[in-house]
């Protein structure tokens, strides 16, 4: 959708309906998740989706700040969602631009609508997600990474939130944009999905898809999450495993 | 819930260890940790480095743009030195403007870097009183259990010491070319327990602490930038002492950019 001034517009599907780093249209960026790699935090995890990394962090529940914040009947759910200077081509100026504020303030309110928040009135609970590197697809990588440090948090959940963002490139419905297929494709919908119930708790959408194609997107994005969903479930299990005696060994 | 705390048993436990020459971790006085430097770890970054002090962990990103020079070094280009103490890693760091901390960080490194001219800034002019290169050392500390500034200035020296300048994205030159290096400063810090000065402190350390100094070095052996901070005095003689092991770790500690680096 950065299209505008743009002076060569890449081939984002081939003939054979590959797309520019050969993947096919339903296809995911390869991923990685490890939970609990931060010892300070109450929580973390660390994900690598295609090129983006993303470091989250949970601590609480605790304290509410500023103290106006608190609520008597639950939880409240702070997030910071923050792009290193050095995380994109053209360096960011540090610190929290309007659109970090808006992408922080949906990924809360995803968040919370999974966490058990009435278990804990008057506390804060704070998921801080830093982008260290990004191609396209950082919110959700962010939202999987913050939902992976929840639950290493020991954060009574609904579920874990899967995320992924569907887009329309070369005229094509496809999953899980990268970087050039963001600048120059004609739609992006980030969506992150409640797996038990099969709903969407964050879904946002830029450019322009017709009725059918919206469908289309919406089935390919809850498929995505269903497969990220089991990378979520197997980092968690590798965290809390407990190795046999004998492989201690080596 | 801003206030940094160490339970004060906690920090008469690692006095009285250091009374003994011992400490919490098992480390003698003048056992840094172990340290693990990963170069070229963000690929947007012209350069980049992860730097591990034990749980310590600092990640710094180059970037470089096209600028103007300031009007009173024309002839050179300009370089500028930001860490974030995010409050990802630390359950007391806390959202909003840079707390007097992470300015502190900054600052040190920032004068070590400069003061060792790491970088030829000369060699960033593109057309004197007109085109520059800026640098930007930007510093994410990620984990933090003591020891930030040593953490922050090995990341940043090692991600200057593998950057490139981005000729051809700048429309500058056909091909892009590596960021020249000139010294390579190394901070070693100290904080005083008791009678005891131990080198790389850790969170817990630097609360019990009665001082802290900081000494950079480079491989020329010149000492390049000193901070003393926190509540706490040292001798002239304590001064020396550590200065002459910051060379001892520097030296180590830079061998350990010149093999993970380029």
């Amino acid at each position: 959708m950065g299209s505008v001034g743009a002076k060569e517009v890449p081939v984002l599907l081939d003939a054979e309906g590959r797309r520019i780093d050969g993947r096919r249209l339903d296809e995911l960026r390869p991923l990685t998740i490890r939970a609990g790699p931060l010892r300070q935090a109450d929580g973390s995890a660390f994900v690598e989706w295609g090129q983006n990394k993303v470091m989250a962090a949970v601590y609480g529940p605790r304290e509410v700040h500023p103290r106006h914040l608190q609520q008597s009947t639950k939880a409240v759910i702070q997030c910071r969602y923050n792009m290193a200077a050095f995380s994109v081509d053209e360096r960011k100026r540090p610190g929290l631009d309007r659109r970090s504020q808006e992408i922080s303030k949906v990924i809360a309110e995803a968040f919370e609508s999974v966490v058990f928040a009435e278990e804990f009135p008057r506390t804060s609970i704070d998921v801080y997600i830093e982008v260290l590197q990004a191609n396209a697809g950082t919110r959700c990588a962010g939202l999987v990474a913050g939902s992976v440090a929840l639950a290493d948090a020991g954060i009574p959940m609904v579920d874990l939130l899967p995320a992924v963002a569907v887009g329309k490139v070369g005229g094509a419905i496809a999953l899980d944009l990268k970087k050039e297929e963001d600048n120059f494709g004609e739609a992006d919908l980030p969506m992150a999905l409640v797996p038990q119930s099969g709903r969407l708790v964050l879904l946002q959408m830029e450019g322009h898809m017709t009725e059918p194609e919206l469908a289309q997107a919406l089935e390919l994005g809850v498929g995505g999450c269903r497969t990220i969903y089991e990378k979520m479930k197997a980092a968690l299990r590798d965290r809390y495993s407990v190795a046999p005696v004998a492989a201690e060994a080596s | 819930m801003s206030e940094e705390v160490t339970a004060e048993i906690l920090q008469t436990h690692i006095l009285d260890l250091a009374a003994e020459g011992r400490r919490l971790d098992g480390r003698g006085p003048d056992e840094y940790r172990k340290v693990s430097i990963e170069p070229g770890f963000v690929v947007t970054a012209d350069g980049s480095a992860l730097v591990r002090l034990g749980e310590t962990m600092a990640l710094a990103g180059i970037k470089l743009e096209v600028g103007k020079p300031f009007p009173d070094t024309p002839n050179a280009g300009v370089l500028t030195t930001n860490a974030e103490l995010i409050p990802l890693s630390s359950p007391t760091f806390e959202p909003g403007p840079p707390q007097p901390g992470a300015i502190e960080v900054s600052r040190v490194v920032d004068r070590a870097i400069r003061a060792a001219e790491t970088v030829d800034l000369t060699a960033l002019c593109v057309t004197p009183a007109e085109k520059c290169w800026t640098c930007f050392v930007d510093v994410h500390i990620l984990g933090h259990d003591g020891n930030l500034i040593d953490a922050a200035l090995l990341a940043s020296v090692a991600a200057l010491s593998g950057a490139t300048i981005p000729l051809k994205r700048f429309g500058v030159g056909e091909a892009d070319r590596p960021l020249e290096i000139h010294h390579r400063p190394i901070e070693c810090t100290f904080v005083r327990l008791g009678d005891t000065i131990v080198v790389d402190p850790t969170f817990d350390e630097e609360h019990a602490a009665q001082g802290r100094l900081t000494v950079a070095t480079d491989e020329i052996g010149r000492v390049v930038a000193m901070q003393k901070g926190l509540v706490g005095a040292f001798s002239p003689d304590d001064i020396k002492s550590v200065v002459r092991r910051a060379f001892v770790h520097g030296d180590r500690l830079r061998a350990m950019i010149g093999r993970n680096g380029r």
